[in-house]
């Protein structure tokens, strides 16, 4: 029987072979990108094992925000091998040529680092020859940017510099980082070291080079604690591997999530064409039915044919997937540390190739299940009802299977367990909305048209709920398409506007910080000399948390039961004031505005950070600002308002609280054009070079280029899902096609015009690319807004223009794909087509 | 045993009720009958009258809703409906009234399925043989839409005598034939049966058809108002 099966489901494709290729190949794109990502990270992977020295160039380094104390240096000394030390801090940087300014991330390097790979730079020799000639190293982009040609002069602090060669790639950092802040390699010994006075932020680095091939992990380890104490980190090849290695699987198993959206999609195209198939399959299965054949033969003939197109789909996707590989590295080009050379990963093409078999069979089931429903009797009387179809413990465990299959691949998937189970929650959410939506939709359109509607209205709308419409399978393709298009776009505006919104109205635009008090008064002048208005001016304090409660912050890190988090990590920069500003919002306990000097001081502290603190009203935390240890309690808790652009801290003191305290101040102003922001920037670090300004449309411009990249990304694994959607869509109207040449030819017979024909097609094809695009669009909406508010905690922007051009780019390309796959529907021969078998 | 002969068909008491909504509806009322090896029985009745419920019900490709079918000796009712449709296998050849050819497989293939679903592999030159016999030895590799009614229904005929089945049932086997072609058709059917002593279950409204078989069984209303031996029969049994 075994034989049979085989044999007869091989002879049974003859003639239906171009169609089951056109059934699988909605699956061919969604395994394309499963192989294509998933090569491409076991391809990641290898680069990063390989060149994990390269990554940190060097074996072991050790960072710390504040200069390392004798103590350390002690270590660093014992530690030995060849040692290259680095320095880094934010800065402004003046072209004198352009007249321009920019803040930039300077890095005073020594010779030797990086021990490992190079810094590749334009002049390649530039890449050494700038830390003999005391001269700069500048970021590719910035020059181009700003105009910046090499022997062009450069000024930081009070140094100025020969600008030698642009930088291409440097060790410990991809394109990306690059645009949040560009970077200058200068030589270590030629820093202005007064622009790294007390309460400016720096990072103070060693590397190492162990020549002996000692175990960087094993030498560091029993340092590790004393190191932690003195707020030094660490960094070995092994570590710097393992970030790497973690941050970017996240990234590339995340777009592989996107790309299985694509064959979830493309299996539902299957599992609606295999469901047309078979059914015009019923008289055949009939006939064996009366043979003798037994209903598990006959399904199993089929269950052969679906493996036979998902294996051939697996194979093709594969195909495609390998070469879509080789295009994986330029789309993330930003992102990586590393080159990535093209290999087959055979693990993923093994994976996708059984994901694709796997799910095609999956979802190919559940419309061969109800084969079993198929009578004997159907070969005699074709009128022969099979009664309602069961939907027995076979189908329910095979959408069992489906829905397990699904979750398990999205939480092995995702970066994380969360993202995953959020990830098939979401995709089931949106099949089942869709899917109601397509039901609801024909059961509205199932009602008697009011009277005096065209006919060809009646006709289009009643081919959406005819016997054997594909209105499900069209609308579910048409809306997921729609709906991750118009999801990235609502985030992408939701995301922008609200760096937007923060520059609106009269709120300050251009910060200038790192000012010592001696430069106030310098700085207001200047400002205020070019016209405009001294909008802000806050005081900042740099601090720690040295103990919450009776638990000093070492205690809680080196108890494995106790909940260190960043909150009790990081380091504060905290105000003091007698008020509230209007972005924040008092929650619980008492703002108090001035301390009377006696007792702990009473400290507002911010939500979330009390949150992650675990403090409420009257809990002690003890600061430590620049060693000094200052016990204050919790007075008040309140939210702030991070969106708006000006100074918001965690901490706020008291006035009179922290006058002795270190503080750097902070000026704020509004500049109307990017001119006379430049020029202002220009004067202030002419006269103050220690200064540093951040401009707000410069921050706008950089998140712009920054979620542009990710965007593009992102869209490009999202294209996998459109053009699947696209494919389902005319399969769908591709299986019908036979159907509609049936009708056309009637009603051609009965004197129907081609124009009325095709005016039927239209109307029926609008209302479907309408209902899928809005249906699509309003369920964007409702993910944008719970993406607006659990993520970005932000109120929901809708870009309307570009919403109504993805919708009305829906329709259309709905009615193009109708009309061209219907194309020659009106011209067959009414008797080619009443002699014909279905 | 019917007149000394084994019996390969026994209905007892058939009744078979369908249910439209909330009414029931009986299409066959306490039909009983027997048919002993090589007898041919046409089924005759107007439409609506339950004939073709009756061959269904007879095959095992249907459950009554009440009575019993005995096929070569297996109780239809004890046997669920993988083991009916191994009884067919064994025991039971169709012709259709349209023909039922499956579509995707050549003329000689189609007349191989019931044999290959029985597990038998080297059928080919079998269903050849047979397939010449009833004139298609040139068509062999032909599929069905190649082929005229008339040539689609003799292929029909070849593959529902290559299990030798011990009962063969007709559904209006000229229903969609011209009348020359018709003619042809059962000629063929009659000397096949004739030939493989096959008793044959003919569903027709062509009295002319029915006359000669052995016995007609006449429907109406899901009752049988009479079962008479034919002219043919009783010449038969004179000579």
């Amino acid at each position: 029987m075994d034989r049979w099966i085989w044999r007869f489901a091989a002879r049974d494709t003859r003639g239906n072979r171009g169609r089951l290729l056109l059934f699988v190949s909605s699956m061919v794109l969604g395994v394309a990108a499963l192989v294509s990502i998933n090569s491409f990270g076991d391809n990641l992977k290898a680069a990063i094992d390989q060149e994990a020295r390269t990554l940190l160039g060097a074996d072991l380094s050790l960072e710390s925000g504040s200069p390392f104390n004798e103590r350390v240096e002690a270590i660093i000394d014992s530690l030995g091998g060849t040692q290259s030390r680095r320095t880094s801090f934010a800065s402004m940087a003046f072209f004198p040529r352009t007249g321009s300014s920019r803040l930039v991330t300077v890095r005073g390097n020594q010779e030797g680092f990086p021990f490992y790979g190079a810094v590749e730079t334009d002049p390649p020799e530039a890449a050494t020859s700038y830390l003999e000639s005391g001269g700069a190293l500048i970021d590719g982009t910035l020059m181009q940017q700003y105009d910046i040609v090499i022997g062009d002069s450069m000024r930081i602090g009070g140094m100025d510099y020969r600008v030698e060669g642009r930088l291409l790639q440097t060790p410990r950092e991809s394109a990306a980082v690059m645009l949040f802040s560009p970077r200058v390699y200068v030589p270590l010994a030629r820093l202005d070291t007064t622009l790294l006075a007390a309460g400016s932020r720096a990072d103070y680095e060693v590397y190492f080079r162990f020549e002996d091939e000692r175990d960087a992990d094993a030498a560091i380890e029993p340092l590790q604690s004393e190191l932690r104490g003195y707020r030094v980190g660490t960094d070995t090849v092994e570590e710097e591997r393992e970030n790497w290695n973690a941050a970017l699987t996240n990234l590339y198993r995340f777009l592989g999530l996107v790309g299985f959206t694509a064959l979830l999609l493309g299996s539902l195209g299957v599992a609606s064409s295999i469901s047309v198939y078979v059914r015009q399959r019923i008289q055949t299965i009939a006939v064996l039915r009366c043979y003798g054949a037994s209903v598990r033969s006959t399904v199993w003939v089929y269950v052969f044919q679906a493996a036979g197109m998902g294996l051939f789909g697996a194979f093709l996707g594969s195909g495609l997937g390998v070469l879509i590989q080789t295009l994986i590295p330029q789309v993330l080009a930003d992102f990586l540390p590393v080159d990535v050379d093209f290999r087959v990963s055979w693990p993923a093409v093994f994976m996708g190739s059984g994901i694709g078999l796997g799910v095609t069979l999956l979802f190919a089931l559940l419309p061969l299940l109800s084969l079993r429903d198929v009578s004997p009797l159907m070969a005699l009387r074709s009128g022969v009802e099979t009664g309602p179809r069961r939907k027995g413990w076979a189908w329910w465990a095979t959408v069992g299977v489906i829905g397990l299959g699904t979750t398990g691949f999205a939480v092995a998937q995702a970066p994380s367990v969360g993202m995953g189970l959020g990830y098939a929650g979401a995709i089931l959410i949106v099949f089942l909305l869709l899917a109601g939506t397509a039901r609801l939709l024909m059961a509205v359109l199932s009602r008697r048209p009011p009277v005096g509607v065209s006919y060809t209205i009646k006709q289009g709308i009643a081919n959406l709920h005819r016997p054997n419409n594909q209105t499900l399978t069209m609308m579910l393709a048409l809306g997921l398409g729609t709906f991750l298009v118009t999801t990235m776009l609502v985030s992408e505006d939701t995301l922008v506007s609200q760096i937007t919104v923060a520059g609106d109205t009269n709120r300050p635009n251009l910060i200038f910080y790192d000012i010592q008090p001696a430069q106030v008064e310098p700085v207001r002048q200047v400002v205020m000399e070019q016209g405009l208005p001294i909008l802000e001016q806050t005081l900042i304090v740099t601090m720690r948390i040295h103990a919450v409660g009776d638990r000093t912050v070492q205690e809680l890190r080196e108890d494995s039961t106790a909940r260190a988090t960043w909150a009790h990590r990081r380091e504060y920069r905290s105000t003091f004031r007698d008020h509230l500003t209007d972005s924040e919002t008092l929650v619980s306990g008492i703002f108090t505005p001035a301390w009377s000097g006696e007792g702990a001081i009473p400290v507002s502290v911010e939500q979330d950070v009390a949150n992650e603190l675990a403090v409420d009203i009257g809990d002690s935390i003890v600061f430590d600002i620049q060693g000094i240890l200052v016990p204050t309690v919790v007075g008040s808790i309140r939210t702030v308002d991070w969106r708006r652009m000006q100074t918001n801290f965690f901490v706020v003191f008291p006035a009179g609280s922290l006058d002795a305290a270190p503080a750097m101040h902070v000026i704020m102003t509004r500049t109307d054009t990017e001119a006379q922001s430049a020029q202002v920037q220009s004067a202030v670090v002419r006269q103050l070079p220690s200064v540093s300004a951040i401009d707000l449309s410069l921050i706008l411009n950089t998140f712009e280029a920054i979620f542009s990249r990710i965007a593009f990304v992102a869209r490009f694994m999202a294209l996998f899902s459109v053009l699947t959607g696209m494919i389902v869509l005319a399969g769908a109207v591709l299986i019908s096609r036979f159907q509609r040449i049936e009708e056309s030819v009637l009603l051609k017979t009965l004197g129907a015009s081609r124009k009325t024909v095709l005016r039927i097609m239209s109307v029926e094809y609008l209302v479907l690319g309408f209902a899928a695009s809005l249906t699509g669009i309003l369920l964007a909406l409702a993910a944008g807004w719970s993406i607006s508010i659990f993520v970005f905690d932000a109120p929901l922007s809708v870009p309307f223009a570009s919403v109504g051009i993805i919708m009305a780019s829906v329709v259309v390309l709905t009615l193009v794909i109708g009309h061209l796959n219907s194309r020659g529907v009106y011209d067959r021969s009414a008797l080619d087509v009443l002699r014909s078998e279905v | 045993m019917t007149n000394g002969k084994n019996e390969v068909l026994q209905v007892a008491d058939l009744t078979k009720t369908y249910q439209c909504g909330q009414r029931s509806l009986t299409v066959l009322e306490g039909v009983g009958f027997a048919l002993a090896t090589g007898d041919t029985c046409s089924i005759v009745g107007p439409s609506g009258s339950g004939k073709t419920t009756l061959l269904g019900l007879c095959a095992g490709l249907d459950a009554p809703s009440s009575g019993n079918v005995t096929l070569c000796g297996h109780p239809f009712g004890s046997l669920s409906e993988d083991e009916r449709a191994a009884v067919r296998n064994e025991h039971v050849g169709f012709v259709f009234q349209s023909f039922r050819l499956i579509p995707t497989l050549t003329a000689i293939e189609n007349v191989m399925v019931p044999a290959e679903l029985r597990g038998r592999n080297n059928a080919r030159p079998e269903a050849a043989a047979l397939l010449a016999d009833v004139g298609l030895g040139d068509r062999m590799d032909h599929f069905p839409a190649q082929l005229s009614g008339g040539e689609q229904q003799r292929v029909a005929l070849a593959r529902a005598f290559i299990n030798r089945p011990d009962i063969l049932f007709a559904d209006e086997p000229t229903g969609n034939l011209d009348s020359e072609t018709g003619e042809h058709v059962v000629d063929l059917l009659f000397r096949l049966n004739r030939e493989a002593g096959t008793t044959l279950v003919l569903v027709t409204h062509d009295l002319d058809l029915a006359a000669m078989t052995d016995r007609i069984i006449r429907l109406h209303g899901g009752k049988v108002v009479s079962d008479t031996r034919t002219a043919t029969a009783l010449a038969a049994m004179e000579g």
